[in-house]
């Protein structure tokens, strides 16, 4: 076997991917702007991907915070920095943890769930049944879920934030011995309205990859129980990579 | 009236359907049968779009149906699924009333739910289902639903994939009758696809038989036993020696 040719494959390969991603995207977007829309299924999307998300976003974003605290006193106390923990605690949540925990939280709740429900439409002919009843997938069930994405997300994301800060202050204040209005008083001088608005943009691209993996994968399932497995397994990958991927890119432009 | 003329479809290296061609004279109600993966379904989702066929061409009241507008096209069509294919998410009568509820056929909340109750009726269940999800329906009312559903929007022409697979023979008896009144009644063009030789007879105005990606036989349903034909022979009487491997 030629390893050049096995590495050209796998380039093509990757390439058609990305090609095939970008074409479901753009067709998604295409459908925001031909009627009809559907509301409902759009308000029942907002409510499964950003309400019914708050729990598990919650208490990710307070332990993270919380521990994130703890590190920061331990690894400034080698330096004498320990009164850096509200600062440390305000900048790592706001600029990155919170946005990249919460994009991988909605990639294991949102894109799973996502990807498994369309698939299983598809194999039970759901989605041709759409079809015959005049109505596109697309617009049924691939947009209302990606602009799910889009607006709750950031929301999530700047609610991880607080809560997140939330968690520092509580060990901050409590375990640690800061002193309360001091720590609040040193996170919001220190925090900027850049690291708040790139939090929340990093979140509306996550909400997106998150979504509309979930509808790409689901949507391309192949047939049978182990179709709707890989859907499923597939879409929560390449979500999870992209999300880390792109928070990387994002950085680098925020930076 | 729908006529394929040299339809093909082929899925990678695999041939389904090397030139069909087959008239479904407007009214009547044809029935294509033949044995599993010859390409009955395939047959179906061409005319309906959702598979494009390689080559060939596909006519309803003589207009191509890759150059019609397909919302106008879609509305003249109901079809009953194999396995129901009903919406998890929604309660009964909102299946039923899915068109009447969205795009170009909408009409008000209350008007499509007392129309989908009385397809309900028609084809034998009670109003106290229509709250119900499908999942809490037998697999029997669950082919009801998908009927109802079919039917919802009055259609010229209703496709039946399989409307028999999987239930007893008496509740197969109830659908058969069910889908031959509907058929009579609102005087629709209808094409179903099966196995079950009793639903052939209960449906059937005309037959054809698929095989080998290639109309093999058809001629009204009363012709079929006597047809002389030795695949369509083998078939009714499902036997295992003839023509048609028993090996596929």
């Amino acid at each position: 076997m030629n390893p050049l040719a096995a590495v050209g494959r796998a380039a093509l390969g990757g390439l058609a991917a990305i090609g095939r991603v970008a074409l479901f995207a753009g067709e998604t977007a295409s459908h925001l702007v031909r009627p009809p829309f559907y509301w409902r299924e759009f308000g029942q999307a907002l409510q499964s991907v950003g309400y019914f998300s708050l729990p598990v976003i919650g208490l990710t974003a307070l332990f993270t915070g919380g521990a994130l605290a703890l590190q920061i006193f331990a690894g400034g106390g080698r330096f004498g920095a320990e009164a850096v923990v509200p600062q440390i605690v305000a900048i790592g949540m706001v600029r990155e943890l919170g946005p990249v925990l919460v994009g991988l939280m909605i990639a294991a709740r949102v894109t799973s769930s996502i990807a498994a429900e369309i698939a299983t439409m598809k194999v039970t002919e759901q989605i041709d049944a759409l079809v015959t009843l005049s109505t596109h997938p697309m617009k049924y069930l691939t947009l209302p879920r990606v602009l799910a994405g889009l607006i709750t997300v950031p929301l999530l994301v700047g609610l991880g934030d607080i809560i997140g800060i939330m968690g520092g202050y509580l060990v901050g204040t409590g375990p640690l011995g800061f002193n309360k209005a001091v720590y609040l008083t040193n996170t919001i001088d220190f925090l900027e309205f850049g690291d708040i608005a790139s939090s929340l943009i990093k979140g509306a691209v996550f909400g997106v990859i998150a979504t509309l993996m979930g509808c790409y994968f689901g949507m391309g399932s192949a047939r049978g129980a182990q179709g709707v497995g890989h859907a499923t397994k597939a879409s929560v990958e390449a979500a999870a990579v992209l999300i880390l991927a792109a928070n990387f890119a994002l950085t680098s432009v925020f930076f | 009236m729908i006529v394929l003329t040299d339809v093909h479809k082929r899925f990678g290296a695999n041939p389904v359907l090397r030139g069909v061609n087959l008239t479904v004279p407007k009214g009547e109600s044809m029935v294509i049968i033949g044995g599993s993966g010859t390409g009955k379904s395939i047959c179906l989702k061409c005319i309906l779009g959702l598979v494009t066929p390689d080559h060939g061409t596909i006519t309803v009241d003589g207009k191509q149906t890759q150059n019609t507008n397909r919302a106008q096209f879609l509305a003249r069509f109901g079809m009953l699924f194999q396995g129901g294919a009903l919406f998890d998410s929604l309660p009964v009568w909102q299946n039923v009333a899915f068109r009447l509820l969205r795009g170009p056929l909408k009409r008000p909340k209350a008007e499509a739910r007392a129309i989908a109750i009385e397809k309900l009726r028609r084809v034998g269940l009670s109003g106290d289902v229509a709250d119900h999800l499908p999942s809490e329906l037998s697999g029997g009312m669950q082919k009801r639903v998908g009927l109802a559903r079919a039917i919802a929007a009055n259609p010229d022409i209703i496709f039946f994939d399989e409307p028999t697979t999987g239930l007893d023979p008496i509740m197969a008896g109830v659908i058969n009758d069910l889908i031959r009144e509907i058929v009579v009644d609102l005087g629709v063009t209808a094409i179903t696809i099966t196995h079950d030789m009793t639903s052939v007879r209960a449906i059937a105005d005309r037959v054809a038989m698929l095989h080998d990606g290639v109309i093999q036989w058809t001629g009204p349903v009363g012709d079929m036993e006597n047809s002389g034909d030795p695949y369509l022979t083998q078939f009714i009487h499902g036997r295992a020696d003839g023509p048609i491997s028993a090996i596929r």
